[in-house]
């Protein structure tokens, strides 16, 4: 075990300063430090997608960024959308349309369709499954996730 | 049709005159769906328990060794280091616990917490590091220095059955741990007098289940009262309670398996496991709350793999097309050990019985071997056998169909068991129900536009490029009952369900179920039918599930159960509840508890201003003595037990449309259609998602997904790099159609988590083969990837000398 470094990090608006071994991977931090259990480790080797979140505006995998990496960034993941009460739009379009079922990737696509939403159009179907392509779902086959986009993008569209 | 006990016409009659139903049927959104949305959802990773200590597994690296020596002193004095616990150091704290069986050729592998003496696969756990935290824990296994004498290893089942084979377990003689045979019709005579007869070898690679949440396991003892609290990512907390009860010597009362949020199952969580028992055992030795989650390469690893099945199949057909036998010799690679509670038969049992599938096959004969080798253990996977099954036996009628000249569409046609013949004994003993077995194909091929798609498909070739068009029928028994669930003896009692509905004192009412949601939104599906039956909203209604405390005989969910045998439970309780409120309501009316209705939570008789609440005679029971005589102050609970007896016939058509890529022999699937009868629909938003998600895990089955093992025993598949699992990109848009024939259940239900992974795998293996039919390549393994098909289509290439 090594020393400790001291980090600073935003994280929904809300910063932490804490002091965290150099080896802690960003989603042990998140989950065990800051008990924001919403972020799910899905294979700690950057391919399911289940710990995706948004830092400095970049959807990454939170397994693959160690915690010492995030100081000084801002941070958003999951429990930052909507609230239990008042879920945001995504998430309403989520519940709509069945696109989760175990809902353990669900905090990911979140994620990954929040920052696919803010930079590109997803004119067409086959632009929303490439652009979900990097998050697994085994439950869903992927149909109702991308009428939930569809139908999001759609609305997004319909609003000046 | 014989009327069922708890569906009976006056039955029905009552629940029509007493409530005003309108949820069963609905799209209702889920309502566990908020706090999943939100990141609030809690599943066993997620909590915390003060003083937790974490696991780490040293796992064996060999796939077949003694074990000689564990030194474990290093990994000891790492700070922060709790225990270090070998088989020999839990000798004296559990037994090891049996899938026994009634089968007769079944040898039943001890499961222990830990490898003692020996190891059978890679990946199986021999020593277990307790620490601070799972960094800690990691470091400390490093250190352990663990002495093994390998022995020869056996990863072909082929090897594994030949006289001079090494054996897994000296103790059972042999590595045949099962062996059946199923026999009906004079299947000899009738092959031999066919005049057309079809045959081949077929492989269905290893697969994993591969749910997204990794296994985990959290147990907190209370010294102080001997109870000892497992939070597990299980499908079958009721089984897992039985199993620690067994293998910790506690009784059922002293223990609770409690399954919060599931991170998916697909049956890799539907078994008891190694990890589980040194959890339980581990926070009762340390007197600490102690938590293991996997990470993916030990759920690659060792979860339950399942699907290795190599068949050798003959059909043999009259010159119509029409079935006169079939006969098939499955071996089934089931790994190391017979897993609990289902045994190593569960899946290749299951092949052999429903080869004969939906069609009028009367003589059948099929034998079946399970064969230890030295990989993970397999276990349940969604479809168990069916999809391997169903594979065989669709492309056996393609293959035939082919040689006779006709449409795949119409030999399906030709043999289907018809609607007149249910109930109908097929050759393996099978007893189907009535379900829609000509209407799902014929629907299917409607939404589908078939023949539209052959007119496509005669230009594609005329052009020279393949295209093809690929059907599969299939049914499969689900909502089993007690007559089916009793047969192999295993250690479980699949064939019926209880619900305990209760009214507290403020009017809240809670319904308990011994099942288990891991995804299938059972908690919105389960408060529809309690909603309806009362007469309440489905808001009204709490569903307590995932939990062996719920009910007496606690279960889970597995083997498309829990919507037919739960909502059977809860119809029956719901009416019995009903009785007591109405005989209540009907004091506080000065009504008749005939003439009351219930909706919405308000009782009141029709076209009168007489009402009153469902919390109104709580508090009337309850609180306000006096109100109600006492023979009316019934306490406000009611228990159901339902069994289906056979349970139900599921049946569907699968057609899948794909081209092939030229270049790089990428297979593009273009569309998905599945038309299905699981008779009524409680959510039909519920049952789409199921299906295209059962679809998705049967493409993945068909074209990525392989667990692979070296021939030193080495599992080369232990990434997600490796195992390929379907992304959105390799998904095809779906349709799914909805025949609703209703079934003998009460509700008229039939279970149908499973089916999608049933027909997909054949019905793209048909399409890959229509698509190369002009080559006459005939698809006979699975998953078929690029590799395979360039191997196929040089080989027929260099047969007729075809160079483009």
């Amino acid at each position: 075990m090594s020393a400790g470094k001291t980090i600073r990090v935003t994280v929904n608006s809300v910063i932490y300063e804490r002091t965290v071994e150099p080896r802690l991977l960003l989603s042990d931090f998140l989950r065990q430090e800051l008990a924001l259990t919403g972020t799910h480790v899905g294979c700690e080797h950057g391919v399911c997608g289940a710990c995706t979140i948004i830092v400095n505006g970049d959807s990454v995998r939170a397994c693959l960024m160690l915690a010492v990496q995030a100081d000084g960034a801002t941070v958003e993941t999951v429990e930052g959308l909507g609230s239990i009460h008042k879920l945001n739009p995504l998430q309403k379009a989520f519940q709509e349309q069945h696109a989760l079922q175990c809902g353990f990737c669900t905090p990911g696509m979140l994620m990954t369709v929040t920052d696919l939403l803010r930079k590109y159009p997803l004119a067409t179907d086959e632009d929303i499954r490439e652009g979900l392509s990097g998050n697994l779902c085994r439950c869903t086959g992927y149909e109702h996730i991308v009428r939930a986009v569809r139908t999001l993008v759609r609305q997004t569209e319909g609003t000046p | 049709m014989t009327e069922v006990p708890g569906q009976t016409a006056a039955d029905l009659a009552l629940d029509d005159r007493q409530t005003r139903p309108k949820n069963i049927g609905a799209r209702i959104k889920r309502t566990e769906d908020p706090r999943l949305l939100t990141g609030r959802g809690t599943y066993v990773d997620d909590r915390q328990a003060r003083g937790m200590l974490h696991v780490a597994f040293r796992r064996s690296d060999h796939a077949h060794a003694r074990i000689l020596s564990i030194d474990a002193a290093a990994a000891r004095a790492v700070p922060g280091v709790a225990a270090v616990l070998t088989a020999g150091d839990l000798a004296d704290d559990a037994v090891p616990v049996h899938a026994v069986s009634r089968m007769a050729n079944y040898y039943a592998t001890p499961i222990r917490a830990l490898a003692s003496d020996k190891v059978r696969f890679v990946g199986e756990p021999v020593v277990a590091v307790v620490a601070e935290s799972r960094y800690v824990a990691e470091d400390a296994c490093e250190l352990i220095e663990i002495g093994y004498d390998p022995l020869p290893v056996v990863v072909d089942p082929e090897a594994a059955v030949r006289a001079d084979a090494p054996l897994l377990h000296e103790e059972a003689g042999t590595n045949i741990l099962v062996q059946r045979e199923f026999k009906r019709g004079d299947f000899e005579a009738e092959m031999f007098a066919a005049p057309v007869r079809v045959k081949g070898r077929f492989r269905f690679h290893r697969k994993t289940p591969t749910a997204m949440e990794n296994r985990s396991y959290l147990a907190e003892y209370d010294g102080g009262r001997d109870e000892l609290v497992l939070h597990s990512s299980t499908q079958v907390p009721g089984i897992i309670r039985n199993a620690l009860s067994e293998a910790l010597g506690m009784p059922g009362h002293r223990l609770r398996v409690i399954a919060p949020e599931v991170g998916g199952g697909f049956g890799g969580k539907a078994s008891l496991y190694p990890e589980e028992l040194v959890v339980a055992l581990a926070a009762r030795k340390l007197g600490r709350p102690v938590k293991w989650t996997s990470d993916r390469m030990e759920d690659l690893t060792a979860t339950s793999h399942g699907f290795d099945e190599t068949i050798d199949a003959e059909m043999g057909l009259d010159h119509e097309g029409r079935v006169m036998a079939l006969t098939a010799d499955v071996i089934g690679d089931v790994g190391a050990y017979s897993i609990y509670p289902w045994t190593c038969a569960l899946e290749p049992v299951q092949v052999v019985s429903f080869l004969p599938g939906p069609y009028r096959i009367q003589n059948y004969r099929g034998t079946v071997r399970a064969v230890a080798t030295c990989k993970a253990p397999t276990g349940p996977y969604r479809g168990v056998g069916r999809p391997i099954s169903t594979f065989v036996t669709e492309r056996l009628l393609d293959m035939a169909a082919h040689r006779i000249g006709i449409d795949p569409r119409d030999i399906r046609l030709k043999n289907f068991i018809q609607d007149h013949e249910f109930p109908y004994r097929i050759g393996s003993g099978i007893v189907w129900d009535r379900s829609s077995f000509t209407d799902c194909l014929e629907a299917a091929c409607k939404a589908v536009d078939y023949d539209a798609l052959r007119r496509r498909q005669a230009e594609a070739r005329a052009a020279g490029r393949w295209f093809g068009v690929g059907i599969a029928s299939y049914a499969e028994l689900t909502g089993i009952g007690s007559r089916i669930s009793v047969a192999p003896g295993m250690p479980l009692n699949t064939g019926t369900e209880t619900a305990r509905i209760r009214i507290d004192t403020t009017g809240g009412i809670t319904a308990a179920f011994g099942i288990a949601s891991h995804g299938q939104g059972l908690e919105t599906t389960l408060a529809q039918v309690v909603a309806d039956k009362l007469g309440v909203r489905v808001e009204d209604v709490r569903i307590i599930q995932g939990d062996s405390a719920a009910v007496p005989n606690p279960t889970g969910t597995y083997a498309s159960r829990s919507t037919v045998l739960a909502s059977g439970a809860a119809t029956l309780a719901a009416r019995t509840l009903r009785a007591k409120v109405f005989k209540a309501a009907a004091h506080l009316l000065d009504a008749s508890a005939d003439d009351l209705v219930a909706e919405d939570g308000r009782i009141y008789v029709p076209h009168t201003n007489k009402s009153t609440t469902f919390k109104d005679v709580a508090r009337a029971v309850y609180l306000e003595m006096g109100r109600l005589p006492g023979e009316a102050r019934e306490e406000l609970e009611a228990a159901g037990t339902y069994d289906p007896v056979l349970g139900t016939t599921t049946s569907a058509s699968h057609v899948a449309v794909l081209d092939i890529d030229p270049a790089t022999y990428a297979i593009r699937l273009e569309k998905f259609v599945v038309a299905e009868d699981c008779g009524r629909l409680i959510n039909p938003l519920i049952v789409d998602g199921q299906v295209h998600g059962g679809v998705a895990q049967g493409i993945g089955a068909a074209l990525y997904e392989e667990v692979v093992y070296d021939d030193d025993g080495q599992i080369l598949t232990a990434s997600l790099v490796d195992y390929v699992v379907p992304a959105a990109s390799e998904i095809p848009p779906m349709q799914v159609v909805h025949m609703q024939t209703t079934s003998p259940a009460i509700g008229g239900f039939r279970g149908m988590g499973e089916g999608g992974t049933i027909g997909a795998p054949a019905a793209i293996a048909n399409a890959v083969s229509d698509a190369l039919a002009p080559l006459g390549i005939e698809i006979d393994e699975l998953p078929v990837t690029p590799e395979r098909l360039f191997r196929l289509i040089q080989a027929a290439r260099s047969r007729t000398g075809d160079q483009e």
